[in-house]
């Protein structure tokens, strides 16, 4: 009981370590924000549409283990995804992060982002984990402009 | 604070006749263990345990003295408000709050803050008068002051810190002016332990004419205060950072200001007489008590300062000088640890950043090993944008707290390393 191996899983730690396509885009089409006032956690996300799909996306910023891994593994997700699609693997993450720990999941669904379900036992991380996809998918929806806050 | 040769000894001594054992007994919560566990407490800063003492006051109170105060000719009620004045007193009594002052119950040190705010600024404040607090403080040390400028268009100006986390006086003393209306700082910062020089504060503010504010919600529990010597306008406490019940705190007031500020809330206990017509306030402290008291807090309160008067401010802080000199030791050991806060006069608060791991992953991980850390900008943001970073882990002293667990802490900081690093 006393042990987060289960919420640092091995994949975290090395998306953590080692983030994907984590850098600044010049020449991207849309720029969000996700910040995180009460941890500074602080995020920007660049993103290329060509017409609804995702065609390149990628992150930069400051975060803990659980916010940085989970921007990282977005980034791996969503890149050649429509916006729609983005849009529902949100809604299931969201569903499976927020839901009892005792409730079944779906990984057929979910794949890789099932290393997050640990974070169910742990509600005070769920912001972290979700700060890069609520930022996205704001800013998909056009309000971007403002910085996303997850508070 | 600065340690001699003759000091060191002395701090030696102190420890050896400080009965740690039994002051751990007297904190049922560090009895408490976690799948094996020992509690190991590190969060005192954020709120310190209670012992049995008050504990018992509480109970007591509601078992057999539960009553309104300051209203009633039965038994009860005259037992609960000889009670509340009595803790009043003891109050007064461990700050040594000279004659000619007052001590008024609040929700906390915030309410204190913002009872100064809107009040005494309300009163003295206008447009283009100054305002100055430090870049330590919490946010209850700004934010009342921010919404008190923009009400009267007066301006806000923050005394600079130093990369060690000191107040610098040159600034200040550069600040001050005609314009200044009040100062006020922390006696200790929350977010590094820093111990403010308020001496040269307050009297560099009183040349001028200006009243000083402090914040001691910090300093209360790890240092002997005396008001008298220290001559503030204001002084403003928490009870539950001095091991007392959360609600509960005071301003400390200079009654000829208190007596020239308008009410703060009205209502209940803060009148004398009321009519339609018109309504006479009460004398102080009840002009600014409006409303029924938290008066079983406030009793539990003064039972906190009896336990630790019964062993001693000095010796308290004596033994948590001592502590913080072992943890700082203690933590250069920690691979790519790095600490914030480093003035020459500290109290309590190790503050620190790792290279590998952020601190909510440092907080997380310290628990696994039921150890308390706070992570966090320590409602202190404006500290942490000095500093540049987002937040920092932070391990706050109290006075039950021993050298096996600041050990216990390096040690899962090493295991924060091996998963991180």
């Amino acid at each position: 009981m006393c042990s987060s191996r289960a919420l640092y899983e091995e994949v975290i730690l090395d998306h953590n370590k080692k983030p994907r396509n984590f850098y600044p885009m010049e020449d991207a089409d849309h720029t969000i924000e996700g910040f995180n006032p009460l941890c500074g956690d602080h995020f920007t996300i660049y993103l290329k549409l060509n017409g609804e799909i995702i065609q390149e996306i990628s992150f930069h910023g400051a975060g803990c283990a659980i916010s940085k891994s989970s921007a990282s593994v977005m980034t791996t997700l969503l890149k050649g995804k429509t916006v729609k699609e983005a849009e529902k693997l949100f809604e299931h993450f969201h569903h499976m992060i927020t839901s009892a720990t005792d409730a079944e999941l779906d990984d057929k669904t979910l794949g890789k982002l099932m290393v997050f379900s640990g974070v169910r036992e742990y509600p005070v991380r769920i912001k972290c984990a979700t700060l890069a996809w609520h930022a996205l998918i704001s800013g998909l929806h056009g309000e971007g402009k403002a910085p996303v806050s997850t508070e | 604070m600065a340690v001699s040769t003759d000091e060191k000894r002395e701090v030696r001594v102190a420890e050896s006749s400080y009965d740690i054992a039994k002051i751990r007994s007297d904190f049922p919560i560090l009895q408490m263990e976690r799948a094996g566990k020992p509690l190991v407490y590190l969060d005192n800063a954020a709120t310190a345990q209670t012992p049995n003492a008050v504990i018992d006051a509480l109970t007591r109170y509601y078992t057999c003295e539960n009553a309104n105060v300051h209203r009633g000719v039965h038994y009860l009620s005259q037992t609960a408000t000889t009670r509340y004045e009595d803790a009043r007193k003891k109050i007064a009594n461990f700050f040594h709050a000279p004659v000619g002052c007052e001590i008024i119950f609040t929700r906390g040190a915030t309410e204190a803050i913002n009872l100064v705010a809107s009040s005494y600024g309300e009163a003295h404040v206008g447009e283009g008068d100054e305002i100055i607090i430090s870049h330590l403080e919490h946010h209850s040390n700004i934010v009342p002051w921010q919404i008190l400028c923009e009400r009267k268009g007066a301006k806000l100006r923050v005394i600079p810190i130093n990369d060690a986390g000191e107040m610098i006086l040159e600034e200040y003393e550069a600040m001050l002016s005609p314009r200044t209306k009040i100062v006020a700082v922390n006696h200790v910062s929350n977010a590094l332990g820093t111990i403010n020089p308020v001496e040269t504060i307050i009297e560099l503010a009183h040349a001028q004419g200006v009243p000083v504010l402090l914040d001691g919600a910090q300093a209360a529990p790890h240092m002997p205060v005396d008001l008298k010597a220290l001559n503030c306008d204001f002084y403003a406490f928490s009870a539950h950072k001095v091991y007392g019940p959360t609600g509960i705190g005071c301003l400390y007031g200079n009654a000829k200001l208190l007596n020239a500020m308008p009410p703060y809330q009205s209502g209940g206990d803060m009148i004398m007489s009321v009519s339609f017509e018109k309504t006479t306030y009460n004398s102080l402290p009840y002009r600014f008590e409006a409303g029924t008291p938290n008066i079983a807090d406030a009793i539990a309160f003064g039972a906190a300062l009896d336990y630790l008067s019964a062993i001693g401010m000095a010796e308290i802080a004596a033994y948590e000088q001592e502590l913080l000199a072992y943890g700082t030791e203690a933590l250069q050991e920690v691979k790519g640890l790095e600490l914030i806060g480093t003035a020459k006069h500290k109290a309590g608060v190790l503050s620190f950043v790792m290279e590998h791991a952020h601190p909510h992953d440092i907080g997380q991980l310290l628990d696994d090993e039921n150890i308390a850390i706070r992570a966090g900008h320590h409602c202190a943001q404006p500290v942490m944008q000095r500093y540049g970073v987002p937040a920092t882990a932070r391990a706050s002293l109290g006075m039950y707290n021993t050298r096996e667990e600041i050990d216990a802490m390096v040690e899962a900081l090493h295991k924060v390393n091996k998963v991180f690093a």
